[in-house]
């Protein structure tokens, strides 16, 4: 699971914590260096709620997201460890190379309505994680190690910060309520003039880029990735901060990506009781909150719409 | 003679060994109010189906203006000024009613991906446009006090009314509407009936499916009879109320016979 991985701290600065028991103030530094595997978890669970947001905005199902992460996770490690290639490339490389997959998916499966896309989906995933195992470019079971830390807090949440303005962009317009009309009911959509298959190709592509995009900075901050953190598990998981966090906004699988990030990590005390309880929660969260933690609906129009005076 | 809105030629449907549609010819004058009736099963949703590419007839052809669509998909046949309504209704409920507006004039608002991310390119302009445009819409079917309202909170009168309103927001040139009256009160029929006519005002070609025959009586300049998929008549209200066929189909052979008995 992505949230799971921590960047291993060196045994210099246990120590010295250790030593110096009372903090006197709060320092920035040290607080950033001590969450720092968590922090990264959050903005790249953020960028990949998003991912799964925008697929299901459109009333789509994809179980891919963790594969399209690892598909990104993978050419972008692979690119730098091997080649001189520039980061920012790097970066665009790893958007296109999940991009051109969710192309080749698309075009069977988006055409028929249905479960057809969660199943084709799931089945990429499987692909794509038996491959890395048996490979020897990709490291096999254990996976690449090494991979230069280039991506740091600014450009995770810049990123995330990006992403969401894009989408609160296109939400309040006429894609926007193209897309919402897709999901609320796609035949009486297409009747009214909103091309099917262009927006729900559309849709699959943006967001294998963005879950691409998620793979390749959580890689490059975490400095190593292992085929078993883009299984059928991290795919459930992805989904459940979309579920979890409601889809009325993009802001909502950002809540829910927040929440079942650190409530492993807020549950701690509890020891090995930690994962029941997160199970329970979000089981008593979808249970009661139909539209998610974050209910707001975002506008769909572009422009203020204060009654006229 | 210029091409009539809608032309369909020997259509024929079939659904595994039903046939629904039978060889179906069809005129709709451009500027018509045309109904199209017949008992329940007779296949006039089918022929609503046909027209507007939710399913795709075995043979013939379907032209609007002249120009063969029986091919095309149909967000390509409403981009040709085709737009419908359904009998059960087909809102977008989780949006508000002065979305559901805005939702049906996607294909003639236009704009690109690039416009919507930087608000360039008149963004601003053609959504202030389009958002004054929904709402004299709105203020045509009487629903200007609930553009804020989701769709799935208004009643069941406001809902049909509210999918004329998105069904005109496209600016179609004909307009198929599939039961409009179905489930309304005296009441509110007798709206829909002034609605109709107005629509009727703007230029817009009207198709009509309804079982309320007051309606269609007093509405509808053609009319054309279907039973089993087949036409039985068609023709001027007058002529189609009186014909035999008609009443048969509608009253079976015994019904007629009683009918014409009777005093």
């Amino acid at each position: 699971m992505p949230g799971d991985r921590r960047a291993p701290r060196p045994i210099h600065r246990r120590h010295e914590l250790r030593r110096i028991p009372l903090m006197t103030g709060f320092d920035l530094d040290d607080f950033l260096w001590t969450y720092q595997s968590l922090l990264v978890a959050l903005g790249v669970n953020g960028i990949l709620a998003l991912s799964m947001y925008v697929v299901l905005a459109i009333g789509q199902l994809s179980l891919g997201q963790a594969a399209f992460m690892g598909l990104g996770a993978y050419a972008s490690a692979l690119l730098s460890l091997h080649t001189g290639l520039p980061f920012p490339l790097v970066l665009a490389a790893a958007m296109l190379a999940p991009a051109t997959v969710a192309l080749a998916i698309g075009v069977p499966t988006l055409r028929l309505s249905g479960v057809y896309l969660a199943l084709a989906t799931i089945g990429l995933g499987e692909i794509l994680r038996i491959f890395l195992i048996q490979s020897d470019l990709t490291g096999g079971a254990l996976g690449l190690p090494g991979i230069p830390v280039k991506a740091g807090f600014p450009l995770i949440y810049g990123c995330l910060l990006l992403a969401v303005l894009a989408l609160v962009l296109i939400c309040r317009s006429r894609i926007g309520r193209a897309m919402e009309a897709i999901r609320e009911d796609e035949v009486a959509a297409a009747v009214g003039g909103v091309n099917l298959p262009r927006y729900k190709m559309a849709a699959l592509v943006v967001s294998a880029m963005l879950a691409g995009l998620a793979g390749a900075l959580n890689a490059h901050a975490s400095s190593s990735i292992s085929p078993n953190d883009y299984g059928f598990d991290a795919a459930v998981t992805i989904l459940s901060f979309a579920i979890l966090g409601g889809i009325r906004s993009p802001l909502g699988p950002i809540a829910g990506a927040m929440v079942l990030t650190l409530l492993p990590e807020i549950l701690r005390p509890l020891q090995d009781y930690r994962l029941v309880v997160n199970g329970l929660i979000i089981v008593v969260a979808v249970l009661y909150m139909p539209h998610g933690i974050l209910p707001w609906r975002i506008g769909r129009v572009g422009v203020s719409l204060r009654p006229p005076a | 003679m210029s091409a009539p809105e809608l032309e369909i030629e020997n259509l024929t449907l079939r659904y595994g060994g039903l046939t629904a549609i039978d060889a179906l010819s069809l005129r709709v004058e451009t500027g018509s109010l045309h109904a199209l009736i017949g008992p329940n099963g007779a296949g006039k949703t089918s022929v609503f189906n046909a027209i507007s590419g939710l399913a795709r007839g075995q043979s013939g052809a379907i032209r609007l203006r002249g120009e063969r669509i029986e091919r095309l998909s149909p967000d390509a046949r409403a981009r040709r000024g085709l737009a419908r309504t359904f009998q059960n209704l087909r809102l977008f409920n989780e949006m508000t009613a002065l979305e559901n507006v805005l939702a049906g004039m996607h294909a003639e608002m236009g704009g690109t991906l690039f416009d919507v991310l930087t608000r360039l390119g008149g963004f601003h302009a053609k959504e202030r446009a389009a958002v004054s445009a929904a709402r004299e819409l709105l203020d045509f079917v009487g629903l200007a006090a609930v553009a804020q309202t989701l769709a799935r909170s208004l009643s069941y009168g406001d809902q049909r009314r509210l999918e004329i309103a998105r069904a005109l927001a496209a600016k179609p040139r004909l307009l198929l509407l599939d039961e409009p009256a179905a489930g309304m009160n005296p009441a509110e029929t007798q709206g829909l009936n002034h609605l109709l006519g107005a629509v009727r005002a703007r230029g817009v070609t009207m198709l009509l499916v309804e079982h309320d025959m007051g309606l269609v009586m007093r509405l509808c300049d053609q009319i054309t009879v279907l039973n089993f998929g087949r036409k039985i008549a068609e023709g001027a209200p007058e002529a189609v109320r009186a014909d035999p066929a008609v009443i048969e189909a509608y009253l079976g052979v015994k019904g007629a016979a009683e009918l014409a008995k009777a005093p």
